[in-house]
């Protein structure tokens, strides 16, 4: 009877062995020795990247699934200062580098989402002095001057959620919740515009993000309810 | 019945995770010397890979491994391989490579050279039916499940007799039948017969599946992106070639499914074997919105033809279906199989014949994507009921209504074997809705003129199985007091992983503050759980977390007995307290019980455990043994039927006839889900599917180059799903709310036929507005709109698929 139910499941068609032939590593000269987790690596590569003489090299990409499109970048990365949720934080950019891939990749900053890396979803939604911007479609080095609020920023520093955040927990905005960070990052950044929106105005502002599962009635209900307590 | 918990709203407890972007999915985990993988995928829709040269590649700096397609297991015929030699579709991963960060990796896969020789290649399943058609693999052109992996040829003959516009019906490895349907075609009233596509659409969840692993202490340990965890775990395991003991699996949050992630994926696999050839080290595949189109599987596309036949009151009594399925390029989701099931429950015909064949094509994957094959049935289906009901004289609703199962299903009968059901209330579905809608006194508006535009309206219904037995539930009370409920289930966004925990607080009486729900990863210790997928959660689930809770409570009664004297079933609970039921001074703390449970030990403590529970849960088990008290079974309750999840639904529009633009102005869908569990959670179920619906109704598709079988409908833009302003800003939504009976506390599943039942209804009220015009395809696209408005032909021809 569950039979009924049982989705796709591409491991039918698998045999249970080794599924790759070659199970010993590598011992061609590409690969240096790896060494368990446990180690101290992380103290290591901290100390060397806070003594700022690290030539890091977290060059992270998005390409399409056939052939990757080249991108130049063994430009050189620079050191640079960002300010981020009120903090100062340094970090090498290099010159091609998106402030999605920045904030991910160099400050570890994951509540920032890449859904589509083309500016059509909105999932990376981030403010720039209190607007907000696709961070996949913005380069770092072209905002490093202004004051970034990615979500990890949003709620005070007590842990107090802002009231987007705790209006879209109220109205089950959330589904699988991949793209909440950005709707409530354009969320805060409207009602910090317009504090008395009207629903299609909300609407509006909101109309960048995309919403896979489709929980806009429920987001947008978060949005006004929002509205009358900013 | 009144509950404490069940049919309340509750704040599902990873939500503010979600709202302050603490939430890890599976792309946010980090390892130190994370390696990077990317894949090289086909350029072409069918190759050969003659030979691949990564000398360039290896030797350029940073990079770490390789894997090409002899390096790796292959899966049995039009199985869906990690990496291919003969890539079939666009996109399919060849060779993948690992370097010290991607931008190497990019560039060393750029180095790569393959040579492909070009094989003949298919996007039309029909095209691959002809007498000299291609295939879509080496081999053969058609499989399914208990269809045999085969070249299926159809005659010059077959094709003739349907002439240039029909559906040619040759030989098919899928065909049932019920009643004598020729004979109920001769005596009806009014028979109405039409062709009809689908088309494939992308699932394209927000997030792309990423996945890392690595291997350390000789277990291998993998972060993925999966609708289902302890589901997905066995089989992710057996692809990686290791025992499931051997795989530390971490699946926390889902970045959306709809299907598309329903268990392990190949995909899933790789960033495993690449770090297992790196000595362990830790090894990330970051997927990119392309890839994730390639490999994210899709809704499989249908051609088809339908004949139904009414008595003049408007009974279904004949119903003959034929469908072709688009594949893809593996054996993919029977939806063919669940176009027959759906038909036959939701109109319940007299009698029936159903027609099928699965074709392979040199298109993407297709998985199962909500409600899969049930969602295209009614979208293909109920435009002929409108058809029917307009010939008739019949209103829609009651056509609808007279033809669908109600008063709890007594009478219904499911499938090829008109099989029973668990419970079934669709009729009374129609019915809410037709009166919360006002659907007789608003409906005479259809066809009203206001200058450009024309009010339609639409009903229509739905269904998918919704539920499963036979799993395992668990739940540890600490000597804390706190009730920790185990659920593997997974966390596909529905927060039907939390709703259904509650059912076990219910049973022990403990207020949600004192339960905590442990999930996400195989660390968790998880009982063996049926996926988040097929709309079964909430019957499958509550089971489980009942027939644990159960085991608890009893242990509780036992060990008070023990305690204070007397018989198990002389106490009772009472607020977290195992209280003498006739004398309310004799009692003990759920707390002090779990301690007592931990000094007895035994199947108290969980060093021992039932027999017939699965192994994973009996790993779990020995994991927790002697932490507290332990409530594990099976879910060991008869399940005699099949449970139906059905939802019907309504809505008014406003289509522009100079721009083919509609406009949604209404939208209420109802849903049979049983018992309510979580009322938010169910109105954004039916909402949110509501959206989905809309966009499978009107803008979703695939589209292939005929001439060179590239995909042409990769990212969003071009998809496209439904934003903010496609949609009204409220929607709206009820519940029959009545229990299933084999489900302990009466609910059961709907995810799946809230989506079906909008975009069907969806369709139906743009025929309604151009005055009953038969499109006969799914989605109907503007342009199809203002062809139809203006008399014109439509650009496609009608049978024509993926290229329109």
């Amino acid at each position: 009877m569950n039979e009924d139910l049982m989705p796709y499941d591409p491991t039918v068609d698998y045999t249970g062995e080794p599924a790759i032939k070659e199970i010993t590593p590598d011992g061609s000269k590409h690969i240096p020795p790896w060494k368990p987790l446990n180690l101290t690596r992380r103290r290591f590569l901290q100390g060397v990247v806070c003594s700022g003489i690290a030539v890091s090299s977290t060059a992270i990409l998005f390409t399409s699934g056939t052939r990757p499109a080249r991108a130049d970048a063994r430009a050189v990365e620079r050191l640079i200062t960002l300010n981020v949720n009120g903090r100062k934080r340094n970090v090498d950019v290099a010159p091609n580098e998106t402030l999605a891939h920045t904030l991910r990749y160099g400050l570890n900053l994951i509540g920032t989402k890449v859904g589509c890396n083309r500016a059509e979803c909105g999932a990376c939604a981030v403010m720039a002095d209190g607007v907000s911007i696709y961070s996949c479609s913005t380069l770092t080095h072209r905002i490093k001057n202004k004051s970034i609020t990615t979500i990890e920023g949003i709620a005070d520093s007590d842990g107090t959620l802002h009231p987007v955040q705790q209006a879209f927990i109220d109205e089950l905005g959330p589904q699988c919740g991949f793209c909440t960070p950005g709707q409530v990052v354009t969320a805060v950044s409207f009602l910090k515009e317009n504090p008395n929106p009207t629903v299609d105005e909300a609407r509006m502002a909101m109309s960048g993000n995309l919403c896979r599962c489709g929980a806009y009635d429920h987001y947008l209900k978060g949005v006004m309810k929002a509205s009358e307590k900013v | 019945m009144a509950y404490k918990l069940i049919g309340k709203d509750f704040t599902p407890p990873d939500l503010v995770a979600k709202v302050t972007g603490s939430a890890k999915y599976a792309g946010d985990f980090r390892a130190d010397g994370m390696a990077s993988i990317k894949v090289l995928g086909s350029p072409m829709p069918h190759a050969k890979v003659k030979s691949i040269d990564l000398s360039k590649a290896e030797a350029m700096p940073g990079v770490l491994a390789t894997l090409v397609p002899e390096d790796v297991k292959q899966p049995g015929p039009a199985g869906m391989a990690i990496l291919s030699s003969e890539p079939a579709y666009v996109g399919q991963p060849i060779v993948a490579i690992a370097a010290e960060n991607e931008q190497l990796a990019a560039d060393a896969l750029a180095a790569i050279e393959v040579e492909l020789e070009p094989l003949p290649f298919c996007i039309d399943p029909l095209e691959s039916l002809k007498p000299d058609g291609p295939n879509a693999l080496t081999g053969g052109n058609v499989v399914g499940r208990d269809v045999e992996f085969q070249e299926v040829k159809w005659s010059g003959k077959d094709f003739a007799l349907a002439g240039e516009d029909g559906l040619p019906q040759g030989k098919v490895p899928v065909e049932w039948a019920f009643g004598d349907v020729d004979a109920a075609f001769d005596a009806a009233a009014v028979v109405v017969e039409e062709t009809f596509v689908h088309s494939s659409n992308a699932h394209h969840a927000m997030e792309p599946r990423s996945a890392a692993a690595y291997w350390e202490n000789g277990k291998c340990h993998v972060w993925g992106s999966t609708q289902s965890t302890a589901f997905a775990q066995p089989g992710l395991a057996k692809m990686i070639g290791i025992s499931p003991a051997e795989l530390v699996f971490v699946a926390e949050y889902c970045g959306g499914g709809f299907g598309g992630k329903a268990s392990a994926y190949p995909l899933m696999v790789l960033p495993a074997l690449m770090s297992k050839k790196m000595g362990g080290r830790p090894a990330m595949l970051r997927v990119s919105r392309a890839e994730e189109y390639y490999n994210g599987y899709a809704r499989a596309g249908f051609q088809g033809w339908g004949k139904l036949g009414f008595n003049k009151e408007g009974r279904l009594t004949a119903a003959d279906v034929f469908v072709v399925q688009d594949l893809g390029t593996t054996t993919g989701f029977w939806d063919f199989n669940n176009v027959g099931a759906a038909i036959s429950i939701v109109f319940q015909p007299e009698s029936m014949r159903f027609r099928a064949i699965p074709v392979l094509t040199n298109t993407v994957p297709k998985g199962a994507q909500r409600g899969p094959g049930e969602n295209q049935a009614a979208n293909m289906l109920e435009p002929l009921f409108d058809k029917a009901a307009r010939e008739l004289g019949i209103d829609r609703v009651a056509i609808r209504s007279i033809n669908a199962p109600g008063e709890g299903g007594k009478d219904a009968k499911y499938g090829a074997k008109q099989g029973p059901v668990t419970s079934a209330y669709l009729k009374e579905a129609l019915a809410n809705g037709a009166e919360q809608f006002n659907w007789s006194e608003r409906s005479k508006a259809s066809g009203q003129r206001n200058g450009s535009k024309v009010r339609g309206y639409g009903v229509a219904s739905a269904y998918h199985s919704a539920g499963a037995a036979g799993f395992d539930g668990l739940v540890r009370l600490s000597p804390d007091g706190k009730l920790h409920i185990h659920t593997g289930v997974g966390n596909l966004g529905t927060f039907s992983y939390a709703s259904t925990s509650r059912v076990a607080a219910e049973v022990l009486g403990m207020a949600w503050e004192n339960c905590i729900i442990e999930r996400g990863g195989t660390t968790k210790n998880l009982p063996w759980n049926f996926g988040q997928f097929g709309s079964n959660t909430s019957f499958t689930m509550s089971r489980t977390n009942f027939a644990a809770a159960t085991d608890a409570k009893n242990k509780l009664l036992e060990i008070a007995a023990m305690e204070l004297g007397g018989a198990a079933d002389d106490y009772k609970l009472e607020n977290e307290m195992v209280v003498a039921t006739a004398d309310a001074g004799k009692s003990m703390s759920f707390a002090d019980c779990a301690k007592k449970a931990i000094d007895l030990g035994g199947k108290f403590s969980g060093m021992e455990a039932p027999e017939d529970i699965n192994p994973m849960t009996a790993a779990s088990v020995a994991g927790l043994a002697g932490s507290g008290l332990i409530g594990v079974s099976k879910d060991n309750m008869p399940k005699t039927a099949t449970v139906p999840a059905l939802a019907a639904g309504f809505i008014e529009i406003d289509l522009d006839l100079e721009t083919g633009k509609y406009e949604i102005l209404d939208y209420l869908g109802v849903a049979d889900c049983g018992v309510v569990m979580h009322p938010q959670g169910l109105a954004a179920q039916i909402r949110s599917g509501a959206i989905m619906g809309f966009g499978l109704a009107t803008t979703e598709r695939h589209i292939y180059d005929p001439e060179y079988g590239r995909p042409n409908a990769i990212g969003l833009y071009q998809a496209k799903p439904k934003t903010y302003l496609d949609v009204p800003a409220a929607l709206q939504w009820a519940a029959v709310d009545l229990p299933d009976e084999q489900s302990p506390l009466g609910s059961k599943g709907i995810g799946e036929p809230v989506e079906g039942c909008a975009s069907a209804a969806l369709l139906c009220a743009i025929s309604d507005a151009l005055g009953g015009h038969m499109f006969n395809r799914t989605p109907v696209v503007t342009d199809m709109i203002i062809n139809a408005a203006a008399g014109l032909p439509q650009s496609h021809k009608p049978l024509q698929t993926n290229c329109q």
